[in-house]
Formats: C-alpha cells, structure tokens, sequence
C-alpha cells in the first residue's frame, strides 16, 4: 500500500524537526529513511504512524487522508528502537495483543501467533517473558507483533540500533527476506547507510529536517544529488572544488605530472581490502581503498611517499 | 565478609531494633504479661468497637478514593502537559508536609459553624463537625499522596513506548490503560495503597481537632488508645495499640507474600 507524506512540517519548540517534507512510498516497496541524528527522519516516520501531531501537511496511505486519524485507526505496524515489549506479558500474550484488541476467536489467534513465531523463529519459546529473551529475540518477537494485524504498512524505527553488529547484519539479511516475501510495503528508519543501502530499494536522504535526495542505492552512491549526500553516503575526500570516493584514487609510485603527492600516514589492512591515510604537503588528508593484491605489488609501508590521481571525481555546481 | 560489611549490617540492625522492634515488642509482651483480661475487656468493650467500626469507615472511604485519585493525578502529571503541573504535582504533597493538627485547624475553620462551607451545610441540616464526615474529610486530606508518590516514579520508569505500541496494534486509550499501563504499574499502586491503608489506621492528629472523640460516636481507635491512657486503664491501651500493630503488620507480611520476587520485570 503506498504512502504519501504532502509537504509536512514539525516543530519542537525552537527547533525545526521537519521543515516542509513531502516523499511518496510505492506499495510492496522497502525504503529507507538515512540521515545524522536529529534530521527529522525518526519524526517523520512517527508522523506516519500518528504517534506525533504535525503542525502543518497531511499524510495518505492507501490514497487515504490519515492525517488527522489516531495511531489505532491506520492499520500500520510500528517497530520500535527499544522494542517496547510489554514486559508483563508472556511472548505469546505479546503477539497476540493486536489479535486480541480486534476481538478474534481464540482458536485463530493461538494459530496465527504460532504461524508468526515460527516466521521469527520463536516457536517454543511462546511462554517466556521478554526478560528471558536476548536483544535480538525481543526486535523479532516485536516484528511479530507488528505484522500479526496485517497491517497495511510496516514501519521499524531504528529497529536494529540497539543490537550488536553481527545480530544487526543477521537480522538485516532476514528482514529482507521477510519482505521478499510478504511484500508489505516497508519504511525502516536508520543512522548506518550501509544498513540502508544494503536493505533497502529506495533510499530517502534527510538532513536537518529536509529531504536531500531520493533514489536507489546504486544511484545514490554514484549520482549524489549535493555535498551533503555525497559526504553522508559512502566516504569522500575533498580535492580543491571536486570531491573523489576513496576507491576513485589512483596510486603510483612515480610522479607523471598529473598526480599529486603525499605520504602515508598509516596502512589498515581489513582483509580483502586496504585503506591508506594519506596526507598531502599542505597537511590535507586522504583516505584510499585499493585491493590487498595492488597494494602488495605496490609493496607499500608507512612513511612512504606515493603519487595519486583521481581517476572519477564529482563536482557539484 | 569483611568488616566494613559486618559493621554497616550491625549498625542497620541495630538501629530497626531499637527503633521498630523494641517497641513493638514490648506492646505484645506488655498485653499478654502485665494486664491480658483487662486487654480483653477493653476490646470487647462496645466504645472500643465503635471506635475501630468508625476507623475503618474513613479507611473504607479514603483508601479507594486516594487510590483513584493517585492513579489519575500520576498519569496526568507524567503523560500529560497542563498549565499548572508543577502545582499540582507540589500540592500532593502538601498533606506529608504539613502537621496534621494544621489540617484539623483548617478543617475546622472551614467547617465550623461560621466557617466557608460549615455555614451553608449547617444552615441545611448537615452536621460535618464531631461528626463522622470529619473523620472521613480528615482521614482523605492526610491520606492523599501515598498512591501518587509510588505511581509517579514507576511511570516516569516504564517511559511511554509500550502504551504507543498498543496504540499502534489498534488499542484505544481505555483498552491501553487496563492492558498495558495499569498491569505494569501495579506494584506501586499495591505498595500505594499499603501506605494509604496504614496511614489512615494510624491518623491521630487531624481527627482529633475535628471529630470531639466523642466516646460510641465519634471516636476512632487511635483516639480510643489515648481516652484509655487518660483513664490510666494500661490493659486497654496495650489492646488496643496491638491490635491496631498487628493490622499493619499482617498488611505488609501479605504483601511481601503476594508480591513476586521478580518484582521489576
């Protein structure tokens, strides 16, 4: 079901969290909504599901005018940060809380809940409470919850924040498969644009409560819309006026007129790949990715005086 | 253990004896070994009956209102903005700071026979003064804050996230409320309403400006305790102080029973 946010705007006090942002959502899609903290993203997201007021604009979903609706009316899942388990609950009580508010027979709540739990692979731990469950049982026990009311747009706040890096990966893979398969339409908000890139179909970059770009996470990458995005998405070292992805360096050992010197700083071998801090004569940084094999040939060490050239630099105005 | 340890604990001990358990004690023992027919006598005494019947009728009222009273009032000062919060959230204190002989004062200023509401009431047949309502009126002031002052902190604790989450799985504000907020703060509310109870078995100050201790009529059991120290019966009073002991003290050993060890989730 597709969403559609028209030209809304949020204040908290002096500060602007969301300062006239309209995006379109496509139904069965999965898109990311990037940016630092405090760029609005989060509040948009809760503007969606009505767990915040905006002070100007509408919002659709279904073609339908939400805006001024309450939470419980917009048949959204809504996935939170902290997950906000009802911890008095048993996992089973939990999942089942939508079914139950909505008044369903018991026989098809207990199979619905089993369907789901065996979707997050929870089964067999139904009778627990969320206090006997890790961190990343917890998120997938609130994903169950969510999409236990068929609910006609998913939405996942920071849903793997609190989580450490190898369960975030994990659960990044599966909730991509989760919605290959159910093909609800999807918004996850996130600070990690790899998580984005990685996840996501569509990404919406935001920065200080605007919208900076909407596109693919190819495109996004390759075709940056401004600095911002440019800088936020992926690394990027300056040079003069143009900006040049780490990877866009080309290194010599042997100056040729069109290259610019300067020396390495430190070699960070990270397994396939090798990233060098460089700095030039005027102290500006640089930082290079080059394969572990090129930078075997190259047989370089710290201290080192080498050559680079940008062989794909961006430019913006 | 090391030292330190073993010291702190002695000191922690030490101090609950002499403070709580050596005078409690010695209210048991006293009963039983120095005068128990005359203990007996006086509990059995109609007047002393009376007077325990009238303490737990402003129980019967304050507790149960105070309870529905600090709930609200805990929600509306966590979850909600107001002009005027910060008053209200000062005001509920008000009963633990000021003496209740102040709030008898106040009362019977406000009630009496040229007082604000005392004047009207009395010009329409209603008796509040040495009466039963004083108690009763007393009895809620004094009692006030107990249920509030627990469920405020275990609020702001649980934070608002998981009555968000039953918004959005389709739950109204009522059906929140009972499913989500109430079970979660429950313990605070049980603890709130063991401090209101006690408080409200053991109020002296304030009943005793307003209601006249009145003997059969408008003598709580407290009052009862110092009537029978006046009249030197010491049977009567250690019967009296024990029962009124024992009741605060099979609260909390049923709530400790009641209680789940896991008491925070």
């Amino acid at each position: 079901m597709s969403i559609s946010v028209r030209n809304v705007s949020k204040r908290f006090g002096d500060f602007v969290a969301l300062d006239g942002v309209s995006i379109t959502v496509a139904p069965g899609s999965l898109t990311a909504l990037l940016g630092p903290s405090g760029s609005g993203k989060s509040t948009l997201l809760r503007v969606i599901a009505g767990l915040e007021t905006p002070d100007s604009g509408s919002v659709f979903i279904e073609e339908r005018d939400m805006t001024g609706r309450r939470p419980q009316d917009r048949g959204v899942g809504f996935v939170f940060q902290h997950y906000a388990a009802f911890k008095h609950m048993t996992v089973f009580q939990n999942v089942a809380f939508g079914l139950a508010i909505r008044k369903r027979p018991r026989a098809e709540i207990r199979k619905r809940v089993a369907e789901l739990l065996e979707l997050v692979q929870l089964d067999g731990l139904a009778g627990r409470y969320p206090s006997q469950l890790s961190g990343g049982q917890r998120q997938r026990m609130g994903l169950a919850r969510a999409l236990a009311v068929e609910p006609s747009v998913l939405l996942l706040d920071e849903p793997f924040g609190a989580l450490d890096a190898r369960v975030r990966t994990e659960l990044r893979d599966w909730l991509r498969r989760l919605h290959d398969e159910t093909r609800t339409t999807t918004v996850i908000v996130t600070h990690d644009q790899e998580e984005a890139m990685e996840v996501a179909d569509e990404v919406v970059v935001m920065h200080r409560g605007k919208v900076e770009q909407v596109a693919g996470p190819r495109e996004l990458y390759d075709l940056p819309a401004n600095e911002f995005v440019m800088t936020f998405v992926g690394q990027a070292n300056r040079l003069g006026d143009a900006f040049v992805r780490p990877h866009d360096l080309e290194l010599t050992l042997e100056p040729n007129g069109t290259t610019r010197e300067a020396m390495i700083e430190r070699i960070v071998h990270l397994g396939f790949e090798v990233r060098l801090d460089l700095v030039r004569e005027d102290g500006e940084r640089l930082q290079v990715q080059i394969t572990r094999d090129e930078a075997e040939q190259l047989e370089l060490e710290s201290r080192q005086i080498v050559f680079v050239k940008p062989t794909r630099q961006t430019t913006f105005r | 253990m090391n030292a330190r340890k073993l010291t702190l604990r002695a000191i922690a001990l030490g101090y609950l004896l002499v403070i709580l358990v050596a005078p409690l004690s010695l209210v048991v023992w006293r009963t039983f070994a120095y005068d128990a027919s005359g203990a007996w006598k006086a509990l059995s005494d109609p007047d002393t009956v009376h007077a325990f019947k009238v303490t737990l009728e402003a129980a019967a009222v304050a507790v149960p209102l105070n309870t529905l009273f600090g709930v609200l009032c805990g929600l509306a000062i966590v979850r909600r903005r107001f002009p005027g919060k910060g008053l209200v959230n000062a005001f509920v204190d008000l009963p633990l700071a000021l003496s209740p002989v102040v709030v008898g004062l106040a009362l019977f200023l406000l009630y009496g026979r040229t007082g604000w509401f005392g004047s009207w009431l009395n010009g329409h047949g209603y008796q509040v003064l040495f009466a039963l309502p004083s108690i009763v009126i007393a009895t809620v002031f004094v009692s006030v804050p107990f249920v509030a002052r627990e469920v405020i902190p275990t609020l702001r604790e649980i934070g608002d996230e998981q009555e968000q989450a039953a918004h959005t799985l389709g739950a109204s504000s009522w059906q929140t409320f009972w499913r989500v907020t109430l079970p979660s703060i429950r313990w605070a509310v049980v603890y709130g309403i063991v401090l209101t109870t006690s408080r409200c078995l053991g109020e002296y100050g304030a009943v005793a400006v307003v209601s006249g201790s009145i003997q059969g009529k408008t003598e709580t059991a407290t009052l009862r305790v110092q009537e029978e120290y006046e009249n030197l019966n010491t049977g009567g009073v250690y019967g009296i102080s024990l029962v009124l002991a024992a009741i605060a003290v099979t609260t909390l050993i049923l709530m400790s029973i009641v209680k789940p060890s896991e008491e925070r989730y």
